[in-house]
């Protein structure tokens, strides 16, 4: 990676700390997890169950807004405050620009996840009172929703490189809801014929699927992932974001930003 | 000055209106008590809600199971008679996550029942057992599940024998679920089968409320027991001396016993002039099907 994407991405990411929204709603996971420790203490033998549950949803519920609301304002935001002629006019390349707000936020997203992590696993030590070889699944789910992350913030940077900040929320957050149903999409399509066939097997290729990134109940049950689903997904996030970053870069690098 | 008095004004109507608003708010509920424990499924599909979840299933179903626990606790403590919405919510809670196996369990002992002692619905609780084993065929505890709806609610000794017998075939099962199978042959019905049952669920559940209604029907199966042998007692003492004992310490004497026979609770039991054996206190026993003032109604509590 070149100095000049980790200039970027390290400013990104330190406005993104900086920025009260991100405060708040890390606070807010904290106070959710907390919270898992009351509801289970009032769920009857599923404790433990409930602190994973909510704590991991939490996660990844929070990390989603997180990357949807900064990540829709990164190009824009630059844009409107007029930093980005300031930036351009270095040798900075556009595409070098986009990368690294991408490596910024997706940074953002990683060390917010790691503390929310610690907050899960404090809460489950809280209930438990001791870790159990099963409970190191946490972390594939973590792993997961890490992955989920990158993808949406490849997204949200794809509709900020083109599109108003409340726009670009909806269409991201329009692809996640989507992207939960990808499952169905893809059953919709097998039952569809002709044209309609082709169209949803399209869309269900087109659209971001997130369902298999869920493992979050089965982990809460210790039942084990797959490691060849870990390295499918691996692939399959690395391929989608770069795809949308792909994408974002085409279109910024023909913006006119006069 | 000024901004800083408005500041304080501000800070005191937010707390006055605040206070005003909820004490406001409880005087409503004064107005309409049930309201906020309106006992509504607004959505009943289980698939819908799946679909809803967005993929976090998993929490959803915690959050139907907490209801679901809650919506027969409060209901039970109430002394209510009827759960029409335990079952759709079990329902809801299974198909959400179907590796919940303590909401089978709950759905045993609380689902098949009569009212006022469940929903009163044995076919629903066969159907969520069948869907439990479905999807989870290696736990043998919902083997033992199913038979014992069999056995307590529907009767059917012989479909109980086989649920225990497909449970003593998974790995690591209960070694009394062989025994199980075997008792439903010889002594189904007896009052030893049934205690081995509701032994074995006490022991094998972590749920409270299924342990304390484990623990009601103990205490009940004894009673029932006590009395069946007082009331032959009573009989045998009949056809010796042509007339009924005059109390229970007589009949105690008679059969030679090493003192007035007592209740779980250490009640001595009481003779009825009509030679009927009571307990003292039957609001104690409200799962026993002897010993019981005719035509009394005892809702069940647990103690």
């Amino acid at each position: 990676m070149n100095a000049r994407i980790v200039h970027i991405a390290s400013n990104t990411f330190r406005e993104a700390v900086r920025d009260r929204v991100l405060y708040n709603l890390i606070a807010f996971a904290v106070l959710l997890s907390g919270a898992a420790i009351l509801v289970g203490q009032i769920s009857i033998d599923i404790e433990k169950l409930v602190v994973i549950n909510l704590g991991l949803t939490a996660v990844s519920l929070f990390g989603i807004v997180i990357a949807i609301f900064i990540g829709i304002g990164l190009v824009s935001k630059e844009i409107e405050k007029r930093t980005l002629y300031t930036v351009l006019s270095r040798p900075v390349r556009r595409w070098e620009f986009i990368v690294g707000k991408f490596f910024g936020l997706a940074g953002t997203l990683v060390v917010n996840t790691f503390f929310m992590a610690i907050g899960v696993f404090a809460a489950l030590f809280y209930v438990s009172h001791k870790f159990v070889r099963a409970d190191a699944l946490i972390l594939v789910a973590l792993y997961f929703i890490i992955l989920e992350f990158f993808i949406i913030c490849s997204l949200a940077l794809l509709f900020s490189s083109f599109s108003s900040p409340l726009l670009s929320a909806v269409f991201a957050f329009s692809l996640f809801v989507i992207g939960s149903f990808a499952e169905d999409l893809r059953g919709f399509a097998g039952m569809a014929h002709g044209v309609t066939r082709w169209l949803a097997t399209g869309a269900a290729y087109l659209v971001p699927n997130f369902s298999a990134f869920n493992v979050i109940s089965s982990i809460a049950h210790e039942q084990p992932v797959a490691s060849q689903l870990i390295l499918n997904n691996t692939v399959y996030a690395l391929f989608y974001a770069a795809m949308a970053l792909s994408g974002a870069v085409l279109i910024f690098e023909n913006r006119n930003l006069k | 000055m000024n901004r800083r008095k408005t500041s304080i004004i501000a800070a005191a109507c937010v707390v006055a209106f605040l206070g005003a608003s909820a004490v406001t708010l409880h005087h409503a509920d004064k107005i309409r008590p049930r309201a906020t424990l309106e006992e509504v499924l607004y959505i009943s599909s289980p698939q819908v809600l799946k679909r809803m979840s967005l993929g976090y299933d998993g929490l959803l179903a915690d959050i139907y199971w907490t209801r679901a626990v809650q919506y027969f606790g409060f209901r039970h403590h109430n002394g209510e008679t009827s759960y029409n919405l335990l079952a759709p919510l079990l329902e809801i809670t299974t198909q959400l996550d179907p590796h919940l196996v303590v909401a089978y369990e709950f759905g045993a002992n609380f689902l098949a029942p009569r009212p006022p002692n469940g929903a009163g619905e044995p076919d629903r609780a066969v159907r969520l057992m069948d869907f439990g084993i479905q999807n989870n065929p290696t736990n043998w505890r919902l083997y033992y599940d199913l038979g014992f709806v069999y056995y307590m609610e529907l009767q059917d000794y012989e479909k109980a024998s086989e649920a225990f017998r497909r449970g003593s075939q998974v790995p690591n099962a209960h070694p009394f679920l062989r025994l199980l199978a075997a008792q439903m042959a010889e002594h189904a019905g007896d009052f030893n089968t049934a205690r081995m049952m509701w032994s074995a669920t006490y022991q094998n559940s972590q749920d409270h409320l299924i342990r304390q209604n484990a623990v009601e029907h103990l205490r009940a199966l004894r009673v029932d027991e006590d009395v069946t042998h007082l009331q032959q007692a009573v009989t045998r003492f009949g056809e010796r001396t042509g007339r009924l004992p005059v109390s229970i310490q007589e009949l105690a004497s008679a059969e030679g016993l090493p003192g007035v026979p007592v209740d779980p609770d250490g009640h001595p039991y009481k003779l009825t002039p009509e030679g009927r054996v009571e307990v003292r206190v039957p609001e104690d026993f409200p799962f026993a099907t002897k010993g019981l003032p005719p035509g009394i109604k005892v809702y069940p509590k647990f103690h």
